[in-house]
């Protein structure tokens, strides 16, 4: 195990939103977490990160309690994140992007560069918009350019937020050969997503979710079969 | 014909000490959401620190040197303990922080170094003739300096990578600290970076105008008009705006005295808050 | 919340007020006119605190209201004469108001901190151009003039006594604050502190905002200048030194150390403020401000209820 959330509870000012969620993720693990809107789904993800502190229950990390530290050390530690809004920086360049990633303690030029090159390798467009503005691509280029920037913290676990929301259905598949290509390199990832289908294939475990917890879970596989449940809490 | 002429180099030389001033606040804003009340308060104590180390020493280049460094570690230490409680909290709260701290020093600064005025010498002495008038060198010199420190601090931000940190935690906070960038680190550097800056235009400006505890009301007043003029958080746009405040104003000191020329500085602000609240020198949207 | 008893407040606000009528016949000269003061002060923090306090906008320019009061007040005293006591007092809030007018149209077009930066700076055009304006307002050393008679014409003409005055300056003062706090007591009030709590949400209630603002910024300035007015009476001086920021920013601590949102707060606040001033100054000359500064600053961080908020809820609770 990986990852581990305990019993999380966090608000939202006075909003309670998750209400006791307990999941865990393995190594090199896709797991799935969906649900409809709004059930806290995006608050797990923070809550792991660190951008919301949890009033009750744990997160462990390989072993790691990192509840309620700051997102810089969890990062540091070994968890990405990508955010829903991808929230790329608008103003920096695509290599100064990829940068923030990139300049950590412990990482030399020759790595950096190779990192890099891998980044442009799995995401040829973004090597052809290399000096380019943040802002200025489109949204499945800015979706790319937010799931390299994750990779070049070499993370252990990547908490990927709806990444094919609003993208064509070209660029879903790329997004789904991307997930498989990270879990091909050992990479464990979190998936919150709304396409019910992406979902299924990518993950060999999905967790359900209903106003801020975790309602079912089962090998994806078995879901694929029985998709009553699916339509049950997802109303699909 | 030539008063203008004078004049514009007045404006020039007035406006780039200006900048230096102002572009340390802009850079504070525009990463946490600060407005420093007390940020000409840092510009006196820098002036005050530089006199008495010139005094010391005799040396103007290691006065200039030893008040950066530590009105930067001063700055660093007030964010730390007084501004990072406040981060998040409502713009009202640390406006009020910010002046009770300028209170502070300012009362500091008349127990610390007394109640009468400093002067620095000017490093570089001697005058060459501009048209009708003997001009000092210095003023040169000073706003020389002054646009040299700014190009630094240019090519800091764009090259290094403290400096990429600074542009993507001013964009995306949060999204800077997922990337792992340390962000209270952040804060509390460009924080002295803003404080170091203005301690240097502090001591630059010494040989001007003398050094006075109260001298700092009238920076940050200036700065906050030149931040708004040339957009909250934009670098470029507060040096433009500090050149244009000041060019105007030396103008206008040719038709009225200097004491009321200051107003000419106040209409701009007004006149931009009316029709470009966003700021003159922001590059209009796409 | 259960309406408490209004009682021990109305005690409390009479004991007080006895107190006040009786000081002119008990305390020397120099503390009698060191009280009226404070009156006059607590006046001008009762006034930024319906904006600072009730609608959440912080006010630097309040200086420029009490200073045009004042200005205004000495006008029509030298303009006029026999110096006339009503047309001083039409005069002063005229002017004040004018100014707030001005104000309030930024007011409602700007946010937090640009209207604190823009009231700074119009405090500082008033500043400017009375102490250049030598002509017109005395520049630098302001004007004098002589103190006008209390008289309502067919009942009685007399001059001002010390304690008259006091108590002028007194009654003023309190039905000044019954005003305000029936003012912030009332539905209009709510709305004001609905704005400072949250101001997208007011709007997106239906209230129209930029009417409530231009209301709170209108009725602020006035009571501002009254302040200035009486402190014409009072000094039979005008200076620009009022006009300066300094004033400004000592109201912003009356109403931070006092209280804020209170009305009574600040007065307090002016009060101790004052008094602290008085005694400790003459040990400490103008240090005393150093650790003032700082407890001022560890309040706002800390304690932003102020004095008297903190001692609110300790005592509710």
């Amino acid at each position: 195990m990986i990852l581990r959330l305990d019993n999380v509870h966090t608000y939202y000012g006075k909003s309670h939103i998750l209400h006791g969620v307990t999941l865990e993720v393995n190594p090199g693990e896709v797991v799935g977490l969906l649900g409809r809107n709004g059930v806290g789904k995006s608050t797990t993800l923070k809550s792991v990160m660190g951008l919301v502190r949890p009033s009750e229950g744990s997160v462990t990390f390989e072993g790691q309690t990192i509840t309620g530290i700051p997102p810089h050390r969890v990062a540091k530690l070994g968890v990405a994140w990508v955010p829903e809004d991808r929230r790329v920086f608008k103003l920096l360049t695509v290599a100064e992007n990829l940068r923030t990633g990139l300049d950590r303690a412990g990482v030399d030029d020759g790595r950096k560069r190779a990192l890099l090159e891998r980044a442009f390798t799995y995401f040829p467009r973004l090597g052809e918009r290399k000096n380019q503005l943040g802002g200025t691509l489109s949204g499945g280029e800015q979706q790319m350019l937010a799931i390299a920037r994750a990779m070049m913290l070499e993370p252990r676990i990547i908490l990927l937020d709806e990444p094919t929301e609003g993208l064509m259905p070209r660029m879903v598949s790329e997004i789904r050969q991307i997930i498989e290509a990270l879990h091909q390199e050992g990479v464990a990832i979190l998936l919150v997503e709304q396409n019910v289908p992406l979902t299924l294939e990518a993950s060999s475990r999905v967790y359900i979710m209903e106003k801020g917890i975790i309602r079912h879970q089962a090998p994806a596989a078995e879901l694929r079969q029985n998709m009553a449940v699916i339509h049950e809490y997802l109303g699909v | 014909m030539e008063q203008i002429l004078i004049q514009t180099v007045n404006g020039l030389v007035n406006g780039m000490i200006l900048a230096l001033v102002a572009s340390g606040l802009t850079l504070i804003f525009g990463i946490m959401d600060v407005v420093n009340f007390a940020h000409g308060d840092l510009v006196m104590l820098g002036a005050f620190v530089g006199a008495t180390t010139v005094a010391a020493t005799g040396s103007f280049w290691i006065a200039l040197l030893s008040a950066a460094l530590t009105i930067a570690l001063f700055g660093a230490l007030l964010q730390v303990t007084t501004l990072r409680p406040l981060l998040g909290r409502d713009p009202l709260t640390t406006i009020l922080a910010t002046f009770g701290m300028s209170l502070v020093l300012q009362k500091y600064a008349i127990w610390q170094w007394g109640p009468t005025a400093r002067a620095i010498r000017e490093p570089i002495p001697g005058q060459f003739t501009l048209f009708y008038l003997q001009y000092p060198w210095y003023r040169l010199g000073a706003a020389l300096f002054a646009g040299l420190i700014i190009g630094g601090l240019y090519l800091f931000l764009r090259r290094a990578t403290f400096g990429v940190w600074i542009r993507a935690t001013t964009q995306d906070r949060i999204m800077a600290q997922a990337m792992g960038i340390p962000v209270p680190l952040v804060h509390a550097v460009v924080f002295a970076i803003g404080a170091a800056m203005a301690a240097a235009s502090g001591v630059l400006f010494g040989p001007l105008a003398g050094v006075t505890h109260n001298m700092g009301f009238d920076f940050t007043l200036r700065a906050f008009i030149v931040v708004v003029v040339g957009g909250m958080g934009n670098l470029g746009g507060s040096i433009l705006a500090a050149i244009f405040i000041s060019l105007l104003e030396a103008y206008a000191s040719l038709i009225v005295t200097p004491a009321q020329a200051v107003i000419v500085s106040f209409v701009v602000l007004i006149l931009t808050l009316l029709f470009r609240p966003t700021g003159l020198f922001v590059p209009t949207a796409r | 919340m259960a309406p408490r008893s209004q009682t021990p407040y109305w005690v409390g606000f009479s004991v007080i007020l006895v107190l006040l009528i009786v000081a002119p016949l008990v305390l020397p000269e120099f503390w009698r006119r060191f009280v009226t003061e404070i009156l006059i002060w607590g006046l001008l923090a009762m006034s930024s605190d319906i904006l600072i306090g009730y609608t959440g906008m912080v006010s630097f320019g309040h200086s420029a209201f009490f200073g045009l009061g004042m200005y205004g007040a000495a006008a029509a005293l030298l303009a006029v004469k026999p110096a006339n006591l009503w047309l001083a007092l039409l005069a002063g809030l005229v002017a004040a108001g004018v100014i707030a007018a001005f104000v309030a149209f930024f007011a409602t077009r700007l946010r937090e901190i640009y209207f604190s930066i823009t009231t700074l700076v119009f405090s500082q055009i008033f500043y400017v151009i009375i102490f250049t304006w030598t002509e017109v307002t005395g520049g630098e050393n302001g004007l004098t003039f002589s103190q006008p008679a209390l008289r309502i014409p067919g009942l009685f003409d007399v001059r001002f006594t010390p304690a008259s005055l006091h108590w002028f300056v007194l009654a003023v003062v309190v039905i000044s604050y019954l005003v305000l706090r029936r003012v912030t007591q009332s539905p209009f009030g709510m709305v004001l502190q609905s704005i400072r709590e949250n101001e997208p949400r007011t709007r997106a209630i239906g209230y129209h905002v930029e009417r409530y603002k231009i209301v709170a910024v209108l009725l602020s300035g006035l009571f501002a200048g009254l302040a200035g007015v009486l402190y014409a009476i009072q000094n039979r001086f005008a200076a620009p030194d009022f006009v300066f920021f300094v004033v400004s920013g000592e109201v912003v601590i009356f109403n931070v150390m006092g209280g804020m949102g209170t009305l009574v707060g600040p007065i307090a606040g002016a009060a101790f403020f004052l008094v602290l001033r008085e005694v400790v100054s003459r040990y400490l000359i103008e240090y005393y401000l150093i650790p003032v500064g700082i407890i001022f600053t560890a309040m706002v961080i800390f304690l932003p209820q102020g004095l008297l908020g903190f001692l609110k809820r300790r005592l509710n609770s």
